[in-house]
């Protein structure tokens, strides 16, 4: 398997580590349903069988976070973004939402 | 006249006289009836396990097992057929130590040879801190009356001269045994509890893949499956592996992630290695196997995975730890490399309960555990399905401890399952 960082170009993927999964997202502390937000958020997980967002660290290249869109059921790779554009996105897309 | 379907040395000599014509298969081609009392979805070691056990210590005998491909095909078949009971904390000793207690009587309760050979599980120490972390683990499972011996480097070396005793960053210091511990022969497990259920009136179903669940008021009714329709008071699902796929038909999240686990069997050589080992500076585990071949295994992939195969880096992490380890099996080729789907739970332990739908229980979560704990496991979830309440010895392996913080986390990696 090998992964095409943004940055550094088509490396092996033992140069990366693996977090999880990327759709994960920390809830809103202030929430009044915090408690099971962050229950979820911690433990439970989608375990998704097939194309699969999930983040990645280039620990022995350029030390940048990926989100990598991946399916679990081939290791077919067919996105690598930075994880800081892909929140920026998210963010954009949360702030034009009425 | 002998029963042929009771296996000894007068049946083997009867259908000799017989010319062999009397074996009979060693379960039906079981049909799916309407319903049953109990389904177990999957016919793996755990499945089976829990049949039998349901059958034989619960008085259940109207259940069916259904399986989405053929006995004997899922990880029961795919693992290093290791069994030990060398674990550290309370909620997992007892638990284990069951286990290892019914290996020890398996073969006469299920009249099958399924080669339990309890030829002694050692793990290697190198450094002062990790013989400290030994004699810790080795006091605990002492105090729960589980052998447990700590050697020295002499101790070690009359077992094992040739290992790499020199290694320049991880020379051995000595070793914490468990001689109670050993292998199994793995496809045996799974067609000794297969036959063992069967004879006492289990329903067997092959190529019947669960498609749904059949849910009426927040109470199970059934199991949609590719062989039709299959009604049931009560469900099991024991699915290791796959758990998030068919817990995802039931409406439920899991706190599991899937991996690939590799494993490796070498040619046939004579034997060197009687019992099994293990390398406490990497992770590398060995046994050989009655036909000669090195069987041997390391760490998880690391990433979601339900591939069924692995990648190369780990395989090369894997046999530089066996080089590192025992630089005489440099030479021995390999002859299969594979994987299996490990259910990674958040804690590193595996889950045993009910869920929030009545009448449907869950069996997973093993890691790279579950097969060691196939028959503890096969007799709790069978006490869970009969008595509607946990076993004694798996009252820790509740589904929602980790939304109350009951976590028991041997390796104390935390909700990073890749890391456990």
């Amino acid at each position: 398997m090998r992964i095409n960082c943004p940055f550094c170009g088509e490396r092996g993927n033992d140069e990366f580590s693996y977090l999880g999964d990327a759709s994960v997202v920390r809830p809103d502390p202030a929430s009044p349903s915090a408690a099971d937000e962050f229950y979820a958020f911690a433990y439970e997980r989608r375990n998704v069988a097939g194309p699969m967002q999930e983040l990645w660290y280039h620990t022995a290249g350029c030390h940048a976070w990926l989100v990598v869109t991946r399916d679990t059921r081939t290791h077919e790779i067919f996105e690598v973004k930075a994880a800081q554009d892909v929140a920026f996105g998210r963010q954009k897309t949360a702030d034009t939402t009425p | 006249m002998f029963r042929t379907d009771h296996y000894s040395i007068f049946s083997v000599l009867a259908e000799a006289l017989r010319g062999q014509t009397g074996w009979k298969p060693a379960w039906r081609q079981a049909a799916p009836k309407s319903g049953y009392d109990i389904v177990i979805v999957g016919g793996g070691g755990h499945g089976l396990a829990t049949a039998y056990y349901l059958a034989k210590r619960y008085g259940t005998t109207n259940i069916a097992v259904v399986e989405r491909g053929w006995i004997g095909s899922g990880n029961v078949g795919r693992n290093t057929t290791i069994v030990r009971s060398n674990y550290l904390l309370p909620g997992n000793i007892p638990f284990y130590e069951t286990s290892m207690k019914l290996w020890e009587g398996l073969e006469q309760d299920l009249n099958y040879n399924a080669m339990v050979s309890q030829r002694g599980v050692l793990n290697l120490y190198h450094s002062d801190a990790q013989r400290d972390a030994y004699v810790r683990r080795g006091n605990a499972m002492r105090l729960h009356g589980i052998d447990a011996e700590l050697l020295d480097l002499n101790a070690v070396r009359a077992m094992y001269p040739w290992l790499n005793y020199d290694n320049a960053r991880f020379p051995i210091k000595g070793g914490l045994i468990q001689r109670r511990g050993g292998t199994v022969r793995h496809d045996a497990v799974a067609w000794g509890y297969a036959r063992g259920a069967d004879r006492l009136g289990v329903d067997i179903i092959e190529n019947a893949e669960v498609t749904g669940f059949r849910i009426e008021n927040g109470r199970i009714a059934g199991v949609e499956t590719t062989r039709g329709f299959i009604g049931a008071n009560k469900v099991g699902l024991s699915v290791a592996g796959s758990s998030s796929r068919l817990a995802a038909m039931a409406g439920m999240t899991l706190p599991i992630e899937s991996h690939v686990l590799q494993a490796f069997v070498s040619e046939g050589i004579k034997p060197f290695i009687d019992g099994v080992v293990t390398f406490g500076a990497g992770h590398f585990y060995i046994s050989q196997s009655d036909k000669g071949g090195l069987v041997f295994g390391g760490d998880i992939d690391g990433y979601n995975s339900y591939a069924q195969r692995g990648n190369l880096p780990v395989i090369e992490d894997v046999l530089e730890g066996g080089m590192a380890l025992m630089p005489r099996i440099g030479r021995v080729r390999l002859l299969r490399s594979w994987g299996g789907l490990m259910d990674m739970s958040m804690d590193g332990s595996p889950i045993i309960d009910r869920t929030p739908i009545d009448g449907l229980y869950f069996n997973g979560g093993w890691c790279y555990g579950g097969f060691k704990a196939t028959p503890a496991a096969g007799l709790c979830f069978a006490h869970l399905l009969a008595r509607d309440e946990p076993h004694e010895v798996a009252r820790g392996y509740r589904l929602d401890r980790f939304r109350t913080g009951h976590m028991i986390d041997e390796k104390g990696m935390g909700n990073q399952p890749n890391l456990h």
